[in-house]
């Protein structure tokens, strides 16, 4: 099922699609919030947001403005 | 092959030729943040550099040097972190612009990447960026140590290969792998200095300062920042599947080892109920031991000056040098060495936590909150770390990617209780809040401390939300954190943290103090003629009042510091500080202060110790009994209050005013800061004395 982070449980995991590059920093992508990366929702801060992610083995967290702009594919 | 042998060996002969042999060999660390850089710069030179656990520790270059086995001389410069050469905000971009800069003296003729197992993938997209520029790289793997831990298994013969480069595994907290790496600096002729991706280094070098601005600095032609911005992401994609290449096969994980522990932890300290419930109580825990377990230490050292002062004015001959000495010097410095306890304490904490990387799941839980006052999750580092110290925090707003929320953070981080503020708040609630214990265990005054700290915040805060609505500027408002996985703190590190700071809390704050103490002590103990003729005019006027040897002793004295120099300047500006509840002996305090804030003790002790230099008391107790002329007391609660409004308001540092004129890069904010800081700071104070008394 296709989605954004966003809107992703804590623990689920995902494929990155797509994303729109004049928007997502370059250091996103560079921490691999690459295209074909799995990226897991470790935890959702108290209120929602931030998001804390695991992407590419690196642990980061990116508020959730930014998550919805990530389209990902769920996986089973 | 044999292009690539005639390549490499023009490149040798280049860098031998700028070589001589007395010439010192300049090496540079470079890697993402974290991963190490500083511990090994101290592993490297026995230097010692502040090291933690939170991005961005490192915020400029800094320098140190060793000798090899052959004696050859080595400049290491440490760089901050950064997870590409095409930086994001400006602690990143130093990075950059020191390695395109061949100009610079000290270009590094080897670039030592520095990455981390755990994130090895991550860390070699840097490396292969470095490797591109055609500067000799050594890779080095560091944190060997946990990798076990981790379930991590490397070919490094393999990935030596494949990345063109000498790997060396080192752990600097068990020292493994530095020899070696020595070793290897030694041998640097060896080392190959060809780029991965391209043989035309030339085209990259252009490329990347063409570019590498846009990551952080605004600019009209939008239309070419996204054009760029896709060329750097179709870089970092083709590095990628390069990197992956190369680690496939070489580079194992085994998974369910791998974040085992971190996950755990985190599910408690990220915690929507928990995790606020143990930051609270580790802030609480911090007051606590800043002012009850350091109150043995500060009374001990207290006494002791007062009675080295007290033995130096009966060994010395009598005179001028010894009432400098024991009454100007030694209380001056004495009001400023109290307060180690309580600042090595302080700095404690802070590295513990930074160290552990505990630091950034605070970001996380706070960034949202902070967000309604303007303000980022990252400024939550600055807030705290500038209860140690103003500078440093300001520097740490550097990894804030967002212009206006980083002026703000700037702004308002000196409301945070720099170490700087305690001695005055220390002094000022123990004359004014009386020693209780509350439910049993809390220490009133400790209390009265903390209400001090969250006003500072509350302060903090307030001046956010109306900072917010004023400045105008453009806000691209971001936010990308790393997490760092949890490390104990390595007791070494932290030791050294505590000890460098606080040494040089107390030399800087020492050559003030001294340098206020002498010229204080010489204007409070001269003055013009009515001074000198002290004893006449008071003996003349209580000729018939028949008072005791000891009385008539203490009228002159008193009489004396008021017509000395300090006091007559004093007296000119009491008009103005009066309606606050201050006497000229304050005033005098205040201005001293006006270059750090713990000057203000200090300038009290010296003035005082003038005043009574019978009276060897603490300082504390003469500030308890000293008196307006006209016998009322002068540290009742409405002036101690109104004080330590003053005090929690007024940037009283020209430290901090500098450092925020280099960091803002204009005069603009550090005197709209200075001056509308200290306007609000006498109203505050105006208002609390007026109300109280
Ligand atoms: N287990 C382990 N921890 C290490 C090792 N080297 C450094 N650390 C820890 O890693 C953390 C970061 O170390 P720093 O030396 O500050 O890293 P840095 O690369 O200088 O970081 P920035 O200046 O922020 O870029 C600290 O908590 C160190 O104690 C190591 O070999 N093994
Ligand atoms: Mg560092």
């Amino acid at each position: 099922m296709q989605t954004t982070i966003d809107t992703l449980q804590k623990g689920q995991k995902a494929v990155i699609l797509s994303f729109d590059d004049a928007i997502i920093p370059l250091k996103l992508i560079e921490m691999g919030c690459m295209e074909g990366n799995f990226v897991e929702v470790i935890q959702i801060a108290p209120l929602g947001d931030p998001i804390f992610l695991s992407v590419n083995d690196t642990n980061l967290a990116i508020r959730k403005e930014m998550a919805s702009r990530i389209f990902v594919e769920i996986q089973k | 092959m044999l292009l690539e042998k005639k390549w490499q060996a023009g490149f040798l002969w280049k860098y031998k030729s700028k070589m001589t042999k007395n010439d010192t060999l300049k090496i540079a660390l470079v890697g993402n943040p974290n991963t190490g850089k500083t511990s090994l710069f101290n592993s490297l030179t026995g230097l010692r550099q502040q090291v933690g656990n939170y991005p961005g520790i490192t915020v400029e270059k800094k320098q140190g040097s060793f000798h090899l086995e052959n004696h050859q001389k080595v400049t290491v410069i440490d760089l901050p972190g950064t997870y590409s050469l095409n930086p994001s905000s400006i602690d990143e971009s130093v990075t950059t612009e020191f390695l395109l800069n061949n100009e610079d003296k000290n270009f590094p003729q080897v670039a030592i990447v520095v990455a981390e197992a755990e994130n090895l993938k991550r860390n070699l997209l840097l490396f292969t960026q470095v490797k591109d520029l055609g500067i000799p790289t050594i890779l080095v793997i560091n944190m060997a140590d946990r990798m076990q831990l981790k379930g991590i298994s490397i070919n490094k013969e393999n990935l030596e290969k494949q990345l063109d480069t000498t790997i060396i595994l080192t752990s600097t907290r068990n020292n493994s792998g530095i020899s070696e790496l020595k070793n290897c600096i030694q041998n640097f002729q060896k080392l190959s200095g060809k780029p991965l991706f391209s043989n035309d280094i030339s085209t990259y070098k252009d490329w990347l300062s063409s570019t590498y601005k846009i990551g952080f600095v605004e600019i009209e032609d939008k239309q070419k920042q996204i054009a760029v911005k896709k060329e750097q992401h179709q870089e970092t994609v083709k590095r990628y599947q390069f990197i992956n290449s190369v680690l496939k096969g070489n580079f194992e994980k085994d998974k369910t080892k791998a974040t085992d522990f971190d996950s755990r932890l985190d599910k408690i300290l990220t915690h929507k109920f928990f995790g606020y419930i143990i930051f609270l109580v580790l802030l609480m825990l911090m007051f606590q031991a800043i002012f009850s377990w350091s109150g043995p230490f500060m009374d001990f050292i207290d006494e002791s000056f007062a009675s080295l002062s007290e033995t130096i004015a009966s060994i010395l001959p009598e005179g001028k040098i010894n009432e400098l000495i024991s009454q100007g010097i030694i209380p001056g410095i004495g009001g400023i060495v109290i307060f180690v306890p309580q600042i090595a304490m302080l700095f404690l904490f802070i590295s513990v936590l930074e160290e552990s990387g505990y630091m950034s799941r605070v970001v996380f839980l706070m960034d949202k909150i902070m967000r309604k006052f303007g303000l980022n999750g990252k400024s939550v580092v600055p807030l705290i770390s500038g209860n140690a110290c103003a500078i440093p925090a300001v520097m740490a707003t550097r990894n804030i990617e967002d212009w206006k929320e980083r002026l703000i953070t700037i702004l308002v981080t000196p409301f945070s209780v720099c170490s700087a503020r305690l001695p005055v708040y220390t002094i000022l609630i123990s004359l004014i809040v009386p020693e209780q214990k509350i439910l049993g265990f809390i220490n009133s005054q400790a209390l009265a401390l903390l209400g001090m700290y969250v006003f500072g915040i509350v302060l903090a805060l307030l001046s956010s939300i109306i900072l917010t609505k004023i400045i105008k500027a453009k806000s691209k408002s971001y936010f990308v954190i790393e997490m760092p996985s949890y490390k104990m703190p390595l007791l070494q590190n932290v030791f050294y943290t505590v000890f460098e700071k606080t040494k040089s809390f107390v030399i800087d704050a020492g050559k003030i103090i001294l340098a206020v103490s002498v010229v204080l002590w010489f204007l409070a103990s001269h003055g013009g003629e009515t001074f000198d003729n002290a004893e006449k005019i008071v003996s003349s006027q209580l000729e018939n009042q028949n008072l005791s040897e000891a009385e008539l002793t203490a009228k002159i004295a008193s009489f004396q510091i008021e017509n000395s120099y300090i006091g007559t300047m004093g007296k000119a500006i009491e008009p103005v500080i009066k309606p606050l509840g201050y006497d000229w002996k304050i005033g005098i305090a205040i201005i001293t202060s006006f270059a750090a804030r713990e000057v203000f003790v200090g300038t009290l002790a010296t003035i005082y110790s003038v005043e009574n230099a019978e009276d060897e008391g603490t300082i504390k107790s003469r500030m308890q009994t000293a008196t307006f002329t006209n016998g009322e007391k002068v540290f009742t609660t409405a002036t101690g209050i109104s004080l330590l409004f003053f005090y929690a308001i007024a940037m009283q540092c020209g430290a901090t005013v500098a450092i925020v004129k280099r960091e803002t890069n204009s005069w603009k904010w550090a005197l709209l800061q200075l001056f509308g800081l200290g306007i609000m700071a006498y109203l505050a104070a105006l208002v609390a004395y007026q109300v109280l008394n």
